[in-house]
């Protein structure tokens, strides 16, 4: 089943030249990705048009297929599909963690009752059992990324966009990371630099260059 | 610099409603900065003694935040006395201060501190975050609600911006003087920390978009009145008006 398409996005940032004048591609169901490429290939663009943070100047965005425009075909594609932040410090926002897990889960109107529960699974899920009452901005670069992963885990998304997961990840918690994530049955696609961190958690890596996706094997030797 | 380390401990200040605390300390500021007489301000002061014991903080911790305000007040209590017309006590050459003007001093300087300790002693010992359900459960705008608590949690990440860019600044050489090029150096600083929270701003709008965010606040932890707190609130509430019988 196709989950994500993009036909013929035609997108530029406000005063400056095309970034993407005909891009296309597909992701379906079971699929696990990674994407590699230059700096400024607009990877994060890519997957902020997916849902919905960015709007394209032409071309169509469907998802779950139907065609989606304004924020309200997005709220929904939002619930289904998690982002993970490339910086976590813009994605926590609240005092402690448990909070910060609470608040996509208050959003979708879930009761109260059920988020202590549902909050400790999550955390003993990216391994961080019993850090609820935790004070997030005092956390460690790893513990932020994985709190925020949580936070996106917390809101049981069908599919995950991960931007540059490892950025701020020392060996150690980049093979926690691995862990968590060849555990979960979700689809994603993961933008990394990181070649042999792709290796580990996708089953096939794309080189994204002038708005073309070719296989790595195909660019690099 | 901006943690909260008085908010961190398990008196019974900190363990009282946040909403009685906030009705209480806004009361209190506004009942103090109209009173009139200085009598009224002595009554006044019991009450902080009173959170002082309260809140089991050490003092000298509470009373070096509020040091930090008097440097702003310090100048209005030093000029003021000279410059305020009214019967001449004391002159040294073309300087005479006045009776009038020594008092008035001493009332803005009293009022000031007294408000600003039981705002700390109040409002400290609550977590910001707490502090604005107490808001929202108090039924103050939304929009107000958001701005102050988001301009607490991003002042903490523009001030590290701040510490890299002055660090970066720094080890390249820069030594501030009285010249133009010092002055361009600031007003670069200043403008690219703007850009900068300007930027994170939207990015983390956007993070809260993901999450399902519609406008509304959900709280998690809601409070629950218990007797301690109507007690308190009880008794606040007839020294309050105590106070204003003393006051005007």
């Amino acid at each position: 089943m196709e989950i994500i398409r993009l036909k013929d996005i035609q997108f530029a940032y406000p005063g400056r030249s095309p970034l993407f004048r005909a891009l296309s591609f597909s992701f379906s169901a079971g699929e696990r990705i990674g994407i590699m490429g230059p700096n400024g290939a607009g990877k994060t663009t890519l997957l902020q048009l997916m849902v919905g943070l960015l709007k394209p100047q032409a071309g169509e965005v469907i998802i779950f297929g139907r065609p989606r425009r304004d924020e309200n075909d997005f709220y929904e594609v939002r619930r289904r599909i998690g982002l993970l932040f490339q910086d976590p410090d813009d994605q926590l926002f609240c005092p402690t963690v448990e909070e910060e897990i609470a608040f996509g889960l208050l959003n979708l109107g879930i009761p109260r009752k059920q988020l202590p529960g549902l909050i400790k699974e999550v955390l003993s899920l990216v391994g961080l059992e019993g850090f609820e009452k935790r004070v997030t901005y005092k956390l460690s670069g790893g513990e932020k990324r994985l709190v925020a992963l949580a936070s996106v885990l917390a809101m049981r998304p069908e599919v995950l966009l991960l931007d540059e997961p490892t950025g701020d990840l020392d060996p150690k918690n980049t093979e926690r990371l691995v862990n968590i994530l060849n555990r979960l049955s979700l689809s994603y696609i993961v933008v990394s630099h990181d070649k042999n961190f792709l290796e580990k958690v996708t089953s096939s890596i794309l080189w994204f260059e002038n708005e073309r996706f070719l296989p790595l094997n195909a660019v690099h030797r | 610099m901006f943690e909260e380390s008085l908010a961190e401990g398990r008196s019974f200040l900190h363990q009282l409603d946040p909403r009685v605390k906030v009705v209480v300390a806004f009361s209190y500021a506004i009942i103090v900065a109209l009173s009139s007489h200085l009598l009224s301000l002595i009554w006044a002061g019991l009450f902080v003694g009173f959170l002082f014991v309260l809140a089991q903080l050490e003092p000298r911790r509470v009373l070096r935040q509020v040091l930090v305000a008097n440097y702003f007040i310090l100048l209005l209590v030093i000029v003021l006395p000279f410059t305020y017309p009214g019967k001449v006590l004391y002159s040294v050459g073309p300087l005479s201060l006045t009776k009038e003007g020594a008092i008035y001093a001493l009332h803005i300087f009293l009022k000031s501190n007294l408000i600003l300790t039981c705002l700390v002693l109040l409002l400290s010992t609550s977590s910001v975050f707490t502090i604005a359900h107490a808001l929202h459960h108090l039924h103050v705008s939304e929009k107000l609600v958001q701005l102050i608590f988001f301009s607490f949690r991003y002042v903490h990440v523009i001030h590290r911006e701040y510490q890299k860019l002055m660090a970066a600044i720094k080890l390249r050489g820069f030594v501030p003087r009285t010249n133009l090029h010092t002055y361009k150096t600031y007003a670069y600083l200043v403008s690219s920390l703007l850009i900068k929270s300007y930027d994170r701003s939207e990015r983390v709008y956007k993070a809260m978009l993901c999450r399902g965010f519609k406008g509304v606040f959900p709280t998690y932890k809601h409070f629950k009145m218990q007797r301690k707190d109507k007690l308190f609130a009880l008794g606040a509430a007839f020294y309050l008006i105590f106070l204003i019988l003393w006051a005007f």
